[in-house]
C-alpha cells in the first residue's frame, strides 16, 4: 500500500472506532445513569417538589422556616448520538438522543435539589424553576453539552 | 440572610421593601477541565468539572447579591432568580437577582 492512501484510511478507521465506542460505552453509561436516577427518585418520593408559586395557608401554618435550595448538572452527549443528530438535522424529525440527554439532566438536577432540601429537614420544595444553558454555544467544535439548574424554596416543617 | 424564591417567607412579615439587588460572576473554563471534558464528549455523561465550576460561580453571584442586600440593611432576599448567558466562547456569566426586604423578627 502506498503511504499516501494510509492517511485517509487511518482517519476513516479512527472515525469508526470513535463511533463504536460512543455507541457502546455511551449506551452503557446512559442505562446506568437512568437506573441510578430511578432508584434515587423512589427514595425521595416522600419529598415532593412542586411548581406552585404560593403555598396554601395550611402549609404555611405548618412551616417554621424556608431556605432556597438548588441542584445543577452538566451532561454531555456521546459521539455516536452527536453524529446521528447531525444526520437528523438534514431530514428533520425528533432527535431522541438529545431528548434523553435533557431528560437525564433535568431529573438529575431535581434530585440534587431534593437531596439538599432533605439535608435541611424539609418536607416540600415550592416554586421549582428550571434554567437550561448550552455550555458551548457558538464554539467551532460543537460539544453538545447542556447545563440544567433546578431551584426552589424548601419548606421546613415545625417540630 | 434568608433567601427564598417565593414572594414571601413563611411565618414572617415584610416590614420594608429595599429594592432590587443583584450579583453576577463571569467564569471561564480552564485547560485541565477542558481536556477531561473532551474525553467525556466521546462517551457522554456528566462533566463534573463544569458542574463544579458553574456551582461555584453561582455561589459567588449569590454572595455578591447578599453583600449588596446587607449594604441596604436588608435581612432577607425574596423572589430570587437566576439567569445564565454566554459572554464569549468558553466563558459564562451567571446573574442572581432578587428583592431585598426587611423582615420582622
Amino acid at each position: 500500500m502506498d503511504p499516501q492512501s494510509i492517511g485517509p484510511l487511518f482517519q476513516l478507521l479512527a472515525f469508526f472506532v470513535l463511533l463504536a465506542s460512543g455507541f457502546g460505552i455511551g449506551r452503557y453509561l446512559e442505562r446506568r445513569h437512568y437506573r441510578s436516577i430511578r432508584s434515587r427518585e423512589k427514595e425521595l418520593n416522600g419529598l415532593p417538589a412542586v411548581a406552585v408559586k404560593v403555598p396554601d395557608a395550611q402549609t404555611l401554618l405548618a412551616t417554621s422556616d424556608a431556605r432556597m435550595v438548588m441542584g445543577n448538572v452538566v451532561i454531555s452527549v456521546d459521539y455516536f448520538k452527536r453524529f446521528v443528530a447531525g444526520l437528523r438535522n438534514v431530514i428533520g424529525r425528533r432527535i431522541r438522543g438529545y431528548e434523553t440527554l435533557l431528560d437525564r439532566a433535568r431529573r438529575e438536577a431535581v434530585l440534587r435539589m431534593k437531596q439538599e432540601a432533605g439535608q435541611l429537614g424539609a418536607n416540600l420544595v415550592f416554586n421549582v424553576k428550571f434554567e437550561t444553558a448550552s455550555i458551548s454555544k457558538g464554539s467551532r467544535r460543537r460539544i453538545g453539552s447542556v447545563e440544567v439548574l433546578a431551584y426552589g424554596t424548601a419548606l421546613i416543617p415545625k417540630r | 440572610m434568608l433567601l427564598s424564591n417565593l414572594e414571601i417567607i413563611p411565618g414572617r412579615r415584610v416590614k420594608r421593601h429595599l429594592g432590587l439587588v443583584q450579583g453576577s460572576s463571569v467564569r471561564a473554563k480552564h485547560m485541565g477541565r477542558d481536556m477531561m471534558a473532551g474525553l467525556k464528549n466521546l462517551v457522554g455523561g456528566e462533566l463534573k468539572g463544569y458542574t463544579e465550576l458553574l456551582h461555584d460561580s453561582r455561589d459567588e453571584a449569590l454572595s455578591r447579591m447578599i453583600a449588596q442586600a446587607e449594604a441596604t440593611g436588608a435581612n432577607a432576599v425574596v423572589n430570587v432568580r437566576f439567569s445564565t448567558s454566554s459572554v464569549a466562547q468558553g466563558a459564562a456569566e451567571i446573574l442572581a437577582y432578587g428583592t431585598a426586604v426587611e423582615m420582622e423578627e
